[in-house]
């Protein structure tokens, strides 16, 4: 019965979305006035469709076909939850409902920070494609559908997904995608509202209030994909963490648009800001690409474990809806961009300006963003077109896509110190030549050193360049509040700890590339033998019982260089009714570098292949990716600074503040050092 | 240097930049496209020499040979009208079993097939796509009376 309601529940939530996507549209004020309490109540609705699912889950309710299909009574309680979301229909309910709890958070947000004609508007947008989406799920993917006759037991879940890390990649990266849907909203609803009276207002309160959004979804999205490529390493056995293949970039290139809408927003949201155009299309576009990832995903086109069944009706349903929305976006944009002229800016755009530096940072990110499309897609097209299958390997995406991150971590370590306008000393920048002179003299030393080429002392020079960048600005800002100047707003943090991080990342990356080992030997039980520096046993082998595998696990002594011991559990796990094979490596997490083995088969004559990986740098990469979704949260958080009344943006006069708190304190503030030599 | 010209000198590194851009682009595009191959085309000659590229099939029963040290291994992949030897050195995927589809990377050599990598994929009953390929292909060639 709760599985009927659910199902009740869901369709009544399909009524609601279409009311709250046409009545504000086509109603006039009073059907605005109706767009806030649909947005909570198809929330609400969905909620209610969900947790009647998630009971069937818990209880085993073997007669809903997803729980059939996706669970077994001996599963554990967070794999019963996470179980609802490890399929094509469950994760889609989850999809919908997510993106009814942004439209709901919005509705909730709305008053006094947006016009309600406005807000209603957006929640319209939100309304149409929760609507697609319910429909597409009730038509062709119904998650309450029940079996008969009924199965004694299910089929289990697959056990790569049997992982915390994997409960929940899902709900965060999803709500990522599906946030994307806020800019886009907020685009499409400006582009309705087409030309008024004091465009200029309206386009900074646009720009103003679509970020904290963007930003949110951003963080969750980056979130989401640092949790799916830390499972990637740990769970599928070998060692990497990152492949370039078509899953992956359909989760990155909607998180490099987005990367590049939150630059290109922080500009258009000046006063006179430049590229306004251009921030539409990209908010335009960050969704349009979280669609085609969910296109290219769901609909089997890709094989991967994302791939849950190939049914073409369902792929051509989604790229329905895709087209819709794409067509839909970026129709109303051609047709409205004209009208909706920007003023010209005060001053011509200078290249050496921070929006300037934006600017080569958003032609960087999108040219970025278009390689990985181009390799994503083009073997799928030739496959699409009947053509023998190839691939693009992930040699492609090294080649292209890390010279174009060079320029631009070049750039984000110069970009934000320098201001708005060109137009300044460069006295407030000194520090820069020696951190930058600081960063390439290390670099150098470490390659020689190390005796690594070109593209280690490459990376090894980005890395620090900008993270040193990043710390003397945070340093200075933290030196200018001391000293009575104004407090660093919170977004301000949280740009400076996502740069960090970044520039961690890059250090991470570049140790990981340049220092991994690869072992792979062969040892009977007791025997022993030199891996570099390692010296490895195999001590044993012997069977363990999990709650619902049975594994073989060896037990492995490595020994290092300094008299360190470690033991390594590797497992060979055969899981429940599908009897499923599944490698569990054995990782010793250290700060400098990771231990990973893996265990191999058995071979005929009772000896066991194994591969040993040592790979330094992952504790930064997974340090810098976490500061990186954090320092977005920071900033979609705080408040950006005091919004100034319509009209009235010039500074009180008097006290010589500067223009934006933080970013660069009067010249007095700064310590000595800082201050540089006039 | 007047301001305008500076402006003018910046477009020309962006114009220039972009260009560097697209001409990594394409060569790295053009370098790394890995093409696939069924066992008959190789055994037909229709294969680059030394380049690397991909081939896939079901693994011939019976034909997985190992080397003393359990790590080198030999095996026949086979799209049922050839076969084609394989030679190995690694750790095996955990869903490679004979008569199982598998698609392995590597270069053609003295008529043997050196593969970097093999793939076996997530799921027990799955067949790879460009496996499945090679059968579909190695199977319409045979309908159709010719050899490919």
């Amino acid at each position: 019965m709760t599985v009927e309601l659910g199902h009740f529940a869901v369709l009544l939530a399909l009524l609601v979305a279409l009311l709250q996507g046409l009545l504000p549209l086509v109603a006039g004020a009073r059907g605005q006035a109706l767009a806030r309490p649909a947005a909570g109540l198809q929330f609400g609705l969905l909620a209610l469709g969900f947790a009647a699912l998630l009971q069937a889950f818990v209880t085993h309710d073997f007669s809903v076909a997803i729980v059939a299909a996706h669970s077994q009574r001996e599963l554990p309680l967070l794999y019963r939850f996470s179980a609802l979301w490890g399929g094509h229909e469950g994760s889609l309910l989850l999809w919908v409902l997510l993106l009814a709890l942004w439209g709901a958070l919005l509705a909730w947000r709305a008053p006094g920070r947006l016009p309600p004609a406005f807000a209603a508007r957006v929640l319209a947008v939100l309304g149409l494609l929760g609507a697609g989406f319910l429909g597409f799920l009730l038509l062709t993917s119904n998650p309450f559908a029940r079996l008969s006759p009924v199965p004694l037991d299910g089929h289990d879940l697959n056990p790569l997904l049997q992982d915390p890390g994997m409960a929940l990649h899902p709900p965060l990266l999803y709500l990522g995608y599906v946030g994307l849907a806020l800019p886009y909203a907020f685009a499409v609803a400006a582009l309705l509202e087409g030309p008024l009276q004091g465009a200029e207002e309206r386009w900074q309160a646009w720009t103003e209030a679509a970020r904290p959004w963007a930003l949110a979804a951003w963080s969750c999205l980056g979130g989401g994909i640092l949790l799916g490529s830390f499972w990637a390493y740990y769970e599928l056995g070998w060692g990497g963490w990152w492949f370039w293949d078509a899953v992956e970039n359909a989760a990155f290139m909607p998180w490099l648009v987005g990367t590049a809408l939150l630059h290109s927003l922080a500009v258009s949201a000046r006063p006179g800001g430049a590229f306004r155009h251009w921030t539409l299309l990209l908010a335009l576009l960050g969704f349009a690409l979280s669609l085609l990832g969910t296109f290219l995903v769901r609909s089997g086109v890709v094989s991967s474990v994302h791939a849950f069944a190939s049914d073409p009706q369902r792929g051509l349903f989604i790229l329905g809806l895709l087209g819709a929305a794409v067509l839909g976006g970026f129709g109303l944009y051609g047709w409205r961009a004209l009208q909706l002229r920007a003023p010209a800016p005060a001053k011509p755009l200078q290249l050496g300006s921070r929006a300037g530096l934006l600017m080569l940072n958003n032609v960087l990110l999108a040219a970025a963003c278009g390689t990985v499309l181009l390799g994503t897609l083009y073997p799928l097209v030739l496959d699409a077109l009947g053509a023998p299958p190839i691939s693009v390997g992930a040699p492609y995406f090294d080649t292209v896509f890390v010279p174009l991150m060079l320029p631009l971590l070049a750039l984000l370590g110069l970009g934000p110190w320098r201001r708005w306008d060109a137009h300044e000393p460069w006295q407030a920048q000194r520090p820069l030549l020696p951190l930058a002179l600081g960063a390439v003299a290390s670099a150098v030393v470490g390659a020689l050193v190390w005796q690594q080429g070109l593209g280690f002392a490459l990376g090894l020079a980005a890395g620090l360049w900008v993270l040193a960048s990043t710390l003397a600005l945070a340093l200075r800002g933290s030196w200018a509040t001391w000293r009575g100047g104004p407090r660093p707003p919170l977004p301000r943090w949280g740009q400076w700890l996502a740069h960090a991080g970044l520039g961690l990342f890059v250090l991470g990356v570049t140790a990981s590339r340049h220092f991994e080992q690869t072992h792979e030997f062969s040892l009977a039980t007791g025997q022993g033998l030199h891996a570099g520096a390692l010296h490895v046993t195999l001590e044993s082998v012997r069977t363990a019982q999990g709650t619902n595998y049975r594994a073989l696990q060896a037990q492995v002594r490595v020994e290092g260089p300094e008299g360190q011991r470690w033991l390594l559990q590797p497992e060979k796990r055969l899981y429940g009714p599908r009897q499923v094979v599944m490698t569990e490596a054995a990782l010793q997490r250290q700060f400098g570098r990771d231990l990973y083995l893996s265990l191999g088969e058995a071979l005929p004559d009772g000896r066991w292949s194994l591969r040993l990986q040592v790979k330094p740098g992952m504790t930064a990469i997974w340090l810098g990716a976490l500061a990186i979704a954090l320092g977005g949260g920071l900033a979609a958080w705080g408040r950006r600074q005091p919004r100034p009344q319509l009209g009235q943006q010039a500074a009180p006069t008097g006290v010589p503040t500067p223009k934006e708190p933080g970013t660069a304190p009067p010249l007095d503030l700064l310590p000595p050092p800082l201050r540089g030599i006039p | 240097m007047k301001p305008r010209h500076l402006r003018l000198l910046g477009w020309l590194a962006v114009l220039g930049l972009l260009g560097l851009a697209l001409a990594l682009l394409l060569r790295a595009f053009e370098q790394n496209l890995v093409f696939f191959f069924t066992p008959s085309q190789v055994q037909t000659g229709q294969a680059p020499e030394g380049r690397s590229f991909r081939v896939g099939g079901l693994v011939t029963p019976g034909s997985v040979q190992r080397e003393a040290d359990g790590l080198g291994l030999r095996f026949e992949v086979g799209d049922g009208a050839h076969q084609l030897p394989v030679r190995y050195r690694g750790v095996l995927p955990d869903l490679f079993r004979e008569g199982k589809g598998v698609v392995a990377q590597g270069r053609w050599m003295q008529g043997e097939f050196a593969a970097e990598l093999v793939m076996a994929k997530h799921d027990e009953n799955y067949l790879p796509p460009e496996a499945a390929h090679a059968l579909e292909a190695a199977q319409a060639a045979t309908n159709a009376g010719g050899k490919p």
